[in-house]
Order: C-alpha cells, then sequence, then structure tokens
C-alpha cells in the first residue's frame, strides 16, 4: 500500500524542502515521510541545512556600496549620451504640480520641455536616494551623533558652510551624512575634484521612511539660474529642488509629495530664513 | 545605453548583487570585481534586456556567466583547485557563529556549479524553473546539480562535526 504513495524520488523531496512541491501531493509526501525514517532524516538535514544558507546570506552583509560600482553605471549613461537623447529620456520623468510651479505652467511649455530641463544634479540626487536610502546599516557615513563634525566634514570639501536644517518638527530626525562624487567641472583641470563633491543629509520619520537633502555647489560662473521650488517623478522617489544663492538642493523621498513639498519649504525656511 | 531609469534600476540591485557575490565569490574583493563586471556587461548590453521581465534574474544571469568564465580562463575547473584557493589567504571569513562558519567553509569547497545551484535556490529563493532560466541550463540539471550539493554540504558538516572532540549530534552517514 505504501509503494503507491511513494515520492517519484529525490527531486519531490527536495521540492518538499524547498516549499516547491506542488500542493496535491504533499500530503502524500507527509505519509511518505512517517514511514521512511532515512528519508525524514534527509529532509531534515536539507530543511536545516536551506535554513542556515539563508542565515549566511543574511550574515553576509556587503556594506556600503563603493563609489566605483556607483560610477561604473554613471559612467556608462553619461559617456555614451548626447544631450539630445537625454532629453527625450527625461521625458520619461513626470512633472507633478508643486508651489512654485504655477508661473511655469502658464507658460505652457510642453511638459518633456521641463522634464528635460531637470538638472543634472536632480538627477544625481536621486540616483544617490535610491542607492542609500534602502541600506540597513549603513546608511550614512558619518552619523547624527557626531553632527557638528559632519557639517563642518562637508562644509569644507563643498567649499560653503552648509547646515543640516531640523526637520523634527515634521517627524523626521537625521540620521547623518555623507559626501559623494559629483559632476566633474568643464574647463578646469585638478581642482574639479573638489568643486564637485556633493553632499547628502539623510532624515527617518518613526515608519522608517526615509528622505534625504542633497546639496550641490556651482562653482563661480557655472551657478544656474535660480528655480523656483519644482519636482521630479521618477521610478522610486520624488524630488523637491531648486537653485538659490549658487546652491542646488534636491530634497528625495517615496513620500506623498505633498508631505515632501512640506518638508522642502521647511528646509527651505530653515536655510534662507526671512 | 540604459536610459537614466534604467540607470536608477540597475542601482537598486546593487546591495542584493554584492551579498549573493559574496557568498559565490568568497571573498569580498573578488565579489566586487564581479559586481563591478556585471553591472559593465549590463550597461552594454542593456538593450538585450526585455522590459518588464526581472531585471535581477537579468543581471544574475550575467554574472553567473563572467563568474564561470573566470573559474574556466583560470584553469580551475577541478574541485581541488578551488578548494585550495577557497582556503587560500584571499579568503575572507566573515564573521559568523561556529555552525554558520562550517557552513561557509562547505559552499567554498563545492565546485562553482554546485554553488550557484544551492546558492540561487537556498539562498536567493528562486524556483527551480528560475533557476534553470538564469543558469541557461535544464531544470533536470538543476535538480541534480542540487541533489548533488545539498549532499556534498550535509557530508562535509557531519565530517566537520565527527572532526570537532564532543559530537553533540549523532548524524547519520553512509
Amino acid at each position: 500500500m505504501t509503494e503507491i504513495d511513494v515520492p517519484a524520488g529525490d527531486d519531490e523531496l527536495h521540492a518538499f524542502v524547498d516549499g516547491q512541491l506542488d500542493a496535491t501531493r504533499v500530503a502524500a509526501m507527509l505519509r511518505y515521510l512517517q514511514q521512511h525514517p532515512e528519508a525524514a532524516v534527509r529532509a531534515a538535514h536539507w530543511h536545516a541545512q536551506r535554513m542556515a544558507l539563508r542565515r549566511l546570506h543574511r550574515a553576509a552583509e556587503p556594506g556600503t556600496t563603493p563609489g566605483a560600482l556607483i560610477e561604473t553605471v554613471m559612467r556608462r549613461r553619461r559617456s555614451r549620451w548626447n544631450p539630445w537623447t537625454q532629453a527625450a529620456a527625461a521625458v520619461l520623468l513626470t512633472v507633478m504640480g508643486a508651489a512654485g510651479m504655477q508661473a511655469w505652467q502658464q507658460t505652457s511649455h510642453a511638459p518633456a520641455t521641463l522634464a528635460a530641463a531637470a538638472p543634472q544634479f536632480v538627477q544625481d540626487a536621486t540616483v544617490a536616494y535610491t542607492v542609500f536610502a534602502p541600506e540597513v546599516r549603513h546608511p550614512v557615513e558619518v552619523t547624527a551623533q557626531e553632527e557638528a563634525h559632519l557639517v563642518q566634514w562637508l562644509s569644507h570639501r563643498l567649499g560653503r558652510t552648509l547646515a543640516a536644517p531640523d526637520l523634527q518638527g515634521q517627524g523626521f530626525h537625521l540620521l547623518g551624512g555623507r559626501l559623494l562624487p559629483g559632476e566633474p567641472v568643464q574647463g578646469t583641470t585638478t581642482a574639479a575634484i573638489d568643486a564637485a563633491a556633493r553632499a547628502q543629509f539623510m532624515y527617518e520619520d518613526a515608519h522608517g521612511r526615509r528622505v534625504t537633502l542633497y546639496v550641490a555647489v556651482f562653482p563661480p560662473g557655472v551657478a544656474s539660474r535660480e528655480t523656483a521650488f519644482r519636482s521630479v517623478k521618477s521610478a522610486n522617489s520624488t524630488a523637491f529642488y531648486w537653485v538659490d544663492d549658487g546652491c542646488g538642493y534636491a530634497l528625495n523621498g517615496d513620500v506623498p509629495a505633498s508631505q515632501l513639498q512640506h518638508l522642502a519649504s521647511a528646509v527651505y525656511d530653515q536655510l534662507f530664513p526671512k | 545605453m540604459p536610459s537614466a531609469e534604467g540607470v536608477e534600476q540597475i542601482l537598486a540591485h546593487i546591495p542584493a548583487l554584492r551579498r549573493y557575490a559574496r557568498l559565490l565569490a568568497g571573498d569580498a574583493a573578488g565579489a566586487d570585481d564581479l559586481v563591478q563586471d556585471t553591472l559593465e556587461r549590463a550597461c552594454v548590453k542593456w538593450s538585450l534586456w526585455k522590459p518588464g521581465t526581472a531585471l535581477r534574474a537579468w543581471l544574475m544571469t550575467l554574472m553567473h556567466n563572467l563568474y564561470m568564465n573566470r573559474v574556466r580562463s583560470q584553469g580551475r575547473d577541478d574541485d581541488h583547485d578551488i578548494l585550495d584557493e577557497s582556503c587560500g589567504p584571499s579568503h575572507e571569513p566573515l564573521a559568523l557563529a561556529p555552525d554558520l562558519m562550517d557552513l561557509e567553509r562547505a559552499l567554498a569547497r563545492l565546485s562553482p556549479p554546485l554553488r550557484t545551484v544551492l546558492l540561487l535556490v537556498s539562498a536567493e529563493e528562486y524556483t527551480y524553473a528560475e533557476a534553470a532560466e538564469i543558469l541557461q541550463i535544464p531544470i533536470g540539471t538543476v535538480m541534480s546539480r542540487l541533489h548533488r550539493a545539498r549532499e556534498a554540504v550535509r557530508l562535509s558538516m557531519s565530517g566537520a562535526a565527527d572532526a570537532g572532540a564532543p559530537a553533540p549530534l549523532h548524524l547519520v552517514k553512509r
């Protein structure tokens, strides 16, 4: 009688261990294992092995993603892209309504025009958010415990006095920040490396949602025109950005646009008190 | 070349690729070299990725092919050479509990084809069909490699337990 229920063999035993056994076969498999202790022992070993491998996999925490890996992808995109293809792809970015946008909307440009105009620093900010915001153990290089050092360090590297806005009132606390590479500056030589340094401050709310404030300092003469608040939506986040006093600011977050706009206003009010 | 959106999608998979590569290659530097090569190839071959299909699985396929090329070019198809290399100075064990250290060692002893199948199915939790697609081998080969890998690790682990002075578990050996 037991022969009828004998599973096809090792394949089904593995499928049972991996939770891939056809549901209609599970009852027969359980009966089989009851009657064949040596198979049950083997399945138990394999199951324990599977659990241990999953623990090992979790333990293989790779740490902060090296900048070289990010550059590998970014470089490819930049080196082979002329501005026209970039503009075409930027059409994918959806332009969203924001506080300062009414004026622009009245000028009746096609949406693609503004999306294409989303500056490089905003795209870089979005990439940096995508890479670092999901990091569990190393979301920042310097934590908020060393906020004074963090701000001083980033200010030194960017060549501009920076500040980490306090967003506690909006429910977000500072996790810390990191230094990031930006666009090499055209027309300059060795000084370009420092000129292209960027800063990222990361904040988290009680639900573990994260937003980042990304700061780019433009070299003299390269400074973009000042812009009002604008926003772009990409696959994983929304970004509010503006340019003021020779700096570009981008606030990225996977939170509702209205909330992000509220946060962006709070950041602006603190950085540029009236 | 990937679009801005494509770049963002690729970047989002880097932490997972590094974690998998770490177990596949055995040391952090080798793992990141492998991830770097994978990212470069993904950018070059971006037009071959079919939007709507799983990007992670496609990246895994690229990584697997690069890894096997690397193993072959080193002329180390032989299991024992792999063993020697994995236990050599380039091998940096993770900081692990003792039982996981034995497992990591057993994993390093497997030949690359067995190790990849075991990792994809057990650690990455791909289905057998997905693993077959990633590795571009028949599903029957996935099953036979999985079986050989699990039995090899089981015997290796029971050997490790026997070698330790007090064996708390009596393991069934054939």
